[in-house]
């Protein structure tokens, strides 16, 4: 099956228009919702153990020779990367079903979130950079459609901000890749890597390098463009926003990490520098966010900025350890950033609020949240056995071993941060006298959790068994670090 | 609206069949020469808001009893489901394939499984620019 590659990209497609035709129904949106995204997650898990058996998978549309059609590729960092997104994807729906509401549900939700994991997959898969552009206007149309979703007044007035930014950034990234193409005459990213590699170091190239730099990072949210995404991201409800916080901004990070280890590798001095320079600031105004707040929702959403930060830090830093451990931090905070939005949302149904200081004790009646919740921060800040630690410790180490001492002690009390802000959410709300709440029933609650309990167990798994999956890890840093495995599977293996 | 629209109206049933068919022939010429789905579809598309301009939204759904949106995704699974079918063959995604037939009236004609992405497209843009205009347009 050579298709295999494209089978997580067109399989939401697919059931997604299929839902477009029932959209009246909401037993079938809602079944076929979930096995839309569950069967993408089965497709994606096959194909994640044929390229840790084959190493990188490669399918060029149409038949075309390599330079000429589309490559879509899949190494061990896109297949990742998808197979989160969608595992992420089908649990989010499930937490949707009972948290959403009919009116939303029927209004295209379960469509406009399939589309969305089409352009997701589709971005993290392409080998061409204008494909991946098409993919960004494929995910970011679908997020429009989901930032609005039930038009509250504050929805739309921050949805309006989103499509303009979004929009800007849009033009900026047609505008960058015309630069690009008008140097090398290509737009297939292995070939352009090897053409640019060719060119060798050129002043024009660190400047289209940079303006890259500034399309992905206005999705990724780093540091001076990362203004829109608080805003944002507080307004749509839960699940979407969970989906967001867990999904959107990687693939800025992706984005960022493909370009930045694959084409504009031949001024490194100044372009990484340069990522260096913001992942430090990105960490260091995320961290001051999310200490100056106590609402629950901005807590949380500033801890994406900082999770940015660090994990380009670990790209700047260029080095195998380092790349590794970004990508095993990526992973590890789609997951956790992706539960920890979920739980938010648990506590916001209960309380009927999102202020900590009207919060506390709850820790009586919901304690399966609690200890949850509170495993789930200690993940987050990357205390030892769990799931932030291998990767924090492999960028740490990275970056001690590139010499960037300052910066790593940086990141090093980031964690310090991270702890000290999502920590204040569980002694507010948990602890303390109890205040009177118009409690919903139990099994409201316990249907809400069922998802939220399975996603924790997957991300404590990762983990506490992160030995077993490291040998993925290795072969995703080696083949990031060495482009000619990329640049061979994509020009040289014509079969 | 109160006043006679009779020149308007008696036009548009002429004129309507001209776009329709203009809309046809660019869509079919477009392997060979400038047009194909997109335009095609605009036009389709043009064609039936100028009869809404001459008559009204009910009258319109009364002559073209579609569903815009059901229309706009079978487009989509019809341009989908022709990519897919490299999947069948175990060809890489999209690969298309062309033959020559003879037909009856037309005589040695070649198809091209490209034509059929097109009119998924074609499909898509009627459906799509449609739904918005009667989003907009249409009593709520």
């Amino acid at each position: 099956m050579i298709n295999l590659v494209v089978l997580p990209i067109i399989v939401p497609l697919f059931i997604g228009t299929v839902l477009l035709l029932f959209r009246k129904s909401l037993l079938a949106q809602r079944a076929l919702g979930l096995f839309g995204a569950a069967a993408t997650l089965v497709v994606s898990l096959f194909l994640l153990a044929k390229v840790a058996e084959d190493g990188i998978q490669v399918v060029t549309l149409g038949s075309w020779a390599a330079p000429y059609g589309i490559s879509l590729v899949s190494d061990m960092l896109s297949i990742l990367l998808v197979a989160t997104a969608s595992l992420l994807t089908l649990l989010v729906l499930w937490y949707s079903v009972y948290s959403l509401g009919e009116k939303r549900e029927l209004s295209f939700f379960y469509p406009a979130t399939l589309f969305m994991l089409t352009g997701i997959n589709g971005a993290f898969t392409t080998g061409d950079i204008f494909n991946l552009f098409v993919f960004f206007e494929v995910f970011l149309m679908a997020s429009y459609v989901l930032i609005a979703l039930g038009g509250e007044r504050i929805q739309l007035r921050e949805s309006m901000k989103y499509i303009i930014v979004n929009v800007v950034a849009a033009a900026l990234f047609v505008i960058t890749i015309g630069y690009l193409y008008s140097i090398t005459g290509t737009l297939n990213m292995a070939d352009l890597a090897v053409k640019l590699g060719d060119i060798g170091s050129m002043g024009v190239i660190s400047t289209v390098a940079i303006m890259f730099l500034v399309v992905f990072g206005i999705k990724a949210g780093i540091f001076p463009l990362y203004f829109w995404l608080p805003g944002s991201y507080y307004a749509p409800p839960l699940p979407v926003l969970a989906l967001f916080g867990a999904l959107l901004t990687k693939v800025g990070i992706y984005s960022i990490t493909r370009v930045y280890t694959l084409i504009f590798t031949t001024d490194v001095a100044f372009t990484h520098d340069m990522l260096m320079m913001l992942a430090i600031a990105t960490i260091l105004f995320g961290s001051i966010g999310a200490l100056a707040y106590m609402d629950v929702k901005k807590i949380i959403i500033y801890n994406i900025v900082i999770a940015v930060g660090v994990i380009l830090f670990g790209v700047a830093a260029f080095n195998e350890v380092a790349v590794t451990g970004s990508v095993l931090y990526l992973i590890h905070d789609m997951l956790v950033k992706a539960l920890l939005f979920l739980m938010i949302g648990v506590l916001i149904f209960i309380t009927g609020k999102t202020n900590l200081r009207e919060m506390g004790g709850l820790i009586r009646h919901y304690p399966v949240l609690g200890w949850t919740y509170l495993v789930a921060v200690f993940a987050l800040a990357g205390i030892p056995p769990l799931s932030g630690f291998a990767g924090k410790i492999l960028i740490l180490q990275g970056g001690l071993e590139g010499g960037f001492v300052w910066q790593s002690i940086v990141v090093a009390l980031s964690t310090m941060v991270v702890l000290l802000s999502a920590i204040r959410i569980f002694i507010y709300a948990f602890w303390g006298a109890e205040k009177s709440f118009n409690s919903p029933p139990k099994a409201k609650y316990v249907n809400r959790m069922i998802p939220v309990v399975i996603l924790f167990v997957i991300t404590m798994g990762y983990g506490v068994f992160i030995e077993f999956l490291m040998p993925l890890f290795q072969a995703t840093g080696t083949q990031l670090m060495d482009s000619s495995l990329y640049i061979d599977a994509v020009l040289g293996g014509e079969k | 609206m109160k006043s006679n629209d009779l020149i308007l109206q008696t036009s548009t049933r002429v004129v309507f069949f001209i776009i329709f068919l203009f809309s046809i022939h660019i869509f079919f010429a477009g392997h060979y020469t400038p047009g194909g789905g997109f335009v095609g579809g605009l036009l389709m598309a043009s064609a039936i808001v100028l009869l809404l301009l001459a008559y009204d939204f009910k009258t319109v759904k009364e002559v073209l009893p579609f569903n815009y949106l059901g229309m706009t995704a079978i487009g989509m699974l019809i341009a989908l489901t022709t990519a897919a079918g490299s999947l069948v063959f175990n060809v890489p995604f999209f690969t298309h394939w062309y033959d020559y037939f003879d037909f009856p009236l037309l005589g040695k004609t070649s198809i091209h499984t490209a034509m059929f992405f097109d009119i998924g497209v074609y499909l898509v843009v009627v459906g799509i620019t449609l739904t918005i205009i009667e989003m907009i347009g249409g009593d709520s």
